[in-house]
């Protein structure tokens, strides 16, 4: 895990806190139901846009990191 | 007059074998004679191969079952002499259509460029193509049909294979020196020697229903998410000949696989996707469920296995039947040379490692299909419906919503048969080692024809191509002189459109329209080689007639 990762762990986004506002606010008003599909889409549209599927594998690992099956 | 091929019966005979027992084990006998077990015996046949066909029952499939058959399937009825048969009954269709709900989201065309004989896919009910093949099979000499002879018992010995068979004459036994288990997904076969298939079972059930009606729907496969006449499942549209209409309805899990082939829950079904009104029979119905698996090894011994019997895969793609066709396919010239005593019998252990390697890419891709067409878990169904719902608007989404990846042949790139390009000899296309010859328009003998024809059917061939000032003078005796030997090979000579010339002994085919040289990157001098089954199993710049002896032989084991 400790290889050189192309993910890039360190912070990218110019004014994140804006970003994190956008990314709350953009879920105003949904119900869970409808909140989960826009996280869907939004996973969707991103991993699109990143296209390399080595960034891909990789985040999908982090994010899975720490979390048990049941 | 003609032939109702849904009730065609075929006659049994009683067998010579029940009198006196043959002298010598037949060369090939072949379990199973469904679309692979005829596909192979026919190959065989058609190559002078001595072979016994030996089927359970006296009839047809019943019902549309397989019903999609690709191009690559189609290209090899050709060769065994079925394809225009095949065509002129089947409805050709290339372009696909998926729907969710009630919108159009996603439009795609199989077979988007010109120059090629054959369509992506024609549909037809399976039993019109066991018909065409069995009829086909009947033509053929070498070939012994014996229906009603359900195989009891095997035994392997040293140098054959004794089958107990039995008939309504009573049983009795045939030696063979190879067997092909073409008996498909429950093979009896299979069970005799006690062997296993190893994948998945999918928790859903599908309901097919054959119904004969005049509808408007265009000649296209259409799939719908989540329609308004069949909330939350899928349905699949295709239209068959003699007005016949396939839909396939998924159930899921819970749903009652007697009660739901009754017409009283069948006919609502078809109601609400055709309307109230709607007037229609129907032909066949039944309820399915699939698993995506294969044997561990397709050959044991001197059995092989192909088709349904080796590896099963979801209906979605298409790619039952149709790869059980590329394995007879690719197993038949094999057998043949080895029957013949002209390559080892290590061969036959290529058949298994190439058509596993193909069967391992159908499970991917028809597994892949399923879990996204039928989800198994909330959050799989959450990103199935994200994809759709962003298919409207975003093209990557659209190419993402897998409704199905429909058959093509597999690529055998890493088969030990190929001789790897030569260092320096760069080419840029798909007819890679490894790869099925793709098909072009071309010219012989001043009329209009099509490549894979001119490719010799049982023997390798090689194409060479000619430049303007660049003619096969300089090569034209080593090129004729490969047709000799024990392995030969038989020359192709393409040449520009308008370019005259006649080679001894070599047919010259006139690239009208500039295809060929363009799918396979040729430059004059450059030099194909293909094998018996058209697959690509070497390719050079320039022509050497050693090099290419080196490569039949490493394509039959006798490297």
């Amino acid at each position: 895990m400790m290889n050189r990762m192309k993910l890039n762990l360190e912070l990218n986004i110019a004014d994140h806190d804006a970003f994190y506002e956008r990314l709350i606010d953009t879920h105003n008003g949904l119900s869970d139901e409808a909140s989960h599909m826009l996280n869907a889409k939004l996973v969707l549209l991103l991993a699109n846009h990143i296209g390399d599927n080595e960034v891909l594998k990789e985040a999908l690992a982090m994010a899975r990191q720490g979390l048990a099956a049941n | 007059m003609s032939v109702n091929y849904a009730s065609l019966r075929f006659e049994y005979e009683r067998a010579p074998d029940h009198d006196a027992p043959a002298s010598s084990p037949y060369p090939v006998a072949i379990v199973g004679a469904g679309p692979v077990g005829l596909a192979t015996a026919i190959d065989l046949a058609q190559q002078g191969v001595r072979t016994v066909l030996l089927d359970n029952d006296d009839t047809v499939s019943s019902g549309s079952r397989a019903i999609c058959f690709a191009k690559r399937t189609l290209e090899i009825f050709d060769r065994l002499g079925c394809g225009d048969r095949m065509i002129e009954k089947g409805v050709s269709w290339n372009v696909g259509k998926v729907f969710l709900q009630d919108e159009l989201v996603y439009t795609f065309n199989l077979l988007p460029e010109t120059g090629h004989s054959r369509p992506a896919f024609i549909n037809l009910q399976q039993y019109y193509v066991e018909g065409f093949l069995a009829e086909r099979a009947m033509q053929l000499e070498p070939l012994q049909l014996r229906w009603k002879s359900n195989v009891t018992g095997v035994t392997q010995h040293e140098d054959h294979v004794e089958l107990q068979v039995e008939t309504p004459d009573g049983a009795y036994p045939l030696k063979a020196r190879y067997v092909v288990a073409a008996d498909g997904s429950r093979s009896a076969m299979r069970k005799l020697l006690g062997l296993d298939s190893h994948g998945r079972t999918f928790k859903d059930r599908f309901l097919i229903a054959d119904v004969k009606m005049k509808a408007p729907f265009p000649t296209e496969r259409w799939f719908w998410f989540d329609p308004p006449f069949h909330r939350n499942q899928s349905v699949l549209l295709h239209r068959q000949p003699d007005n016949v209409w396939r839909i396939d309805f998924q159930l899921g899990w819970d749903a009652d696989p007697v009660a739901e082939k009754e017409p009283e829950r069948v006919i609502p079904r078809v109601k609400a996707l055709l309307g109230e009104d709607a007037e229609f029979e129907l032909e066949w119905v039944s309820v399915y469920t699939f698993s995506c698996l294969r044997m561990d090894d397709f050959r044991h011994g001197r059995i092989i296995f192909a088709g349904d019997s080796a590896h099963g895969v979801s209906p979605f793609g298409a790619r039952g039947a149709n790869s059980g066709v590329q394995d007879a396919d690719n197993l038949a010239w094999k057998l043949k040379l080895v029957v013949n005593g002209d390559a080892p019998h290590t061969l036959l252990e290529t058949y298994a490692s190439e058509r596993e390697y193909a069967a391992d890419e159908n499970i991917l891709n028809s597994t892949r299909a399923t879990d996204f067409i039928t989800p198994k878990s909330a959050v799989s169904r959450l990103f199935r419906d994200a994809t759709l719902n962003l298919a409207r608007d975003c093209a990557f989404a659209r190419r993402m919503a897998n409704s199905g990846r429909l058959s093509v042949p597999a690529v055998l790139r890493d088969s030990t048969l190929n001789t790897p390009d030569k260092e320096g000899d760069a080419f840029n296309c798909a007819m890679i080692p490894g790869a099925p010859c793709v098909d072009a328009p071309v010219r012989v003998d001043d009329r209009d024809a099509w490549l894979l024809p001119q490719t010799h059917g049982s023997a390798f061939t090689g194409i060479y191509f000619c430049g303007l000032g660049h003619g096969p003078e300089v090569c034209a005796q080593s090129l004729a002189a490969l047709s000799n030997g024990r392995l030969p090979v038989h020359a192709l000579v393409v040449v520009p459109r308008g370019m005259m010339c006649t080679v001894p002994g070599v047919t010259v085919v006139e690239d009208v329209e500039g295809m060929v040289a363009h799918r396979f990157d040729a430059r004059p001098g450059t030099f194909y080689l293909l094998r018996p089954d058209q697959h690509v199993c070497a390719r050079w710049r320039a022509f050497d007639a050693a090099s290419v002896t080196a490569a039949v032989k490493r394509a039959t084991c006798n490297g």
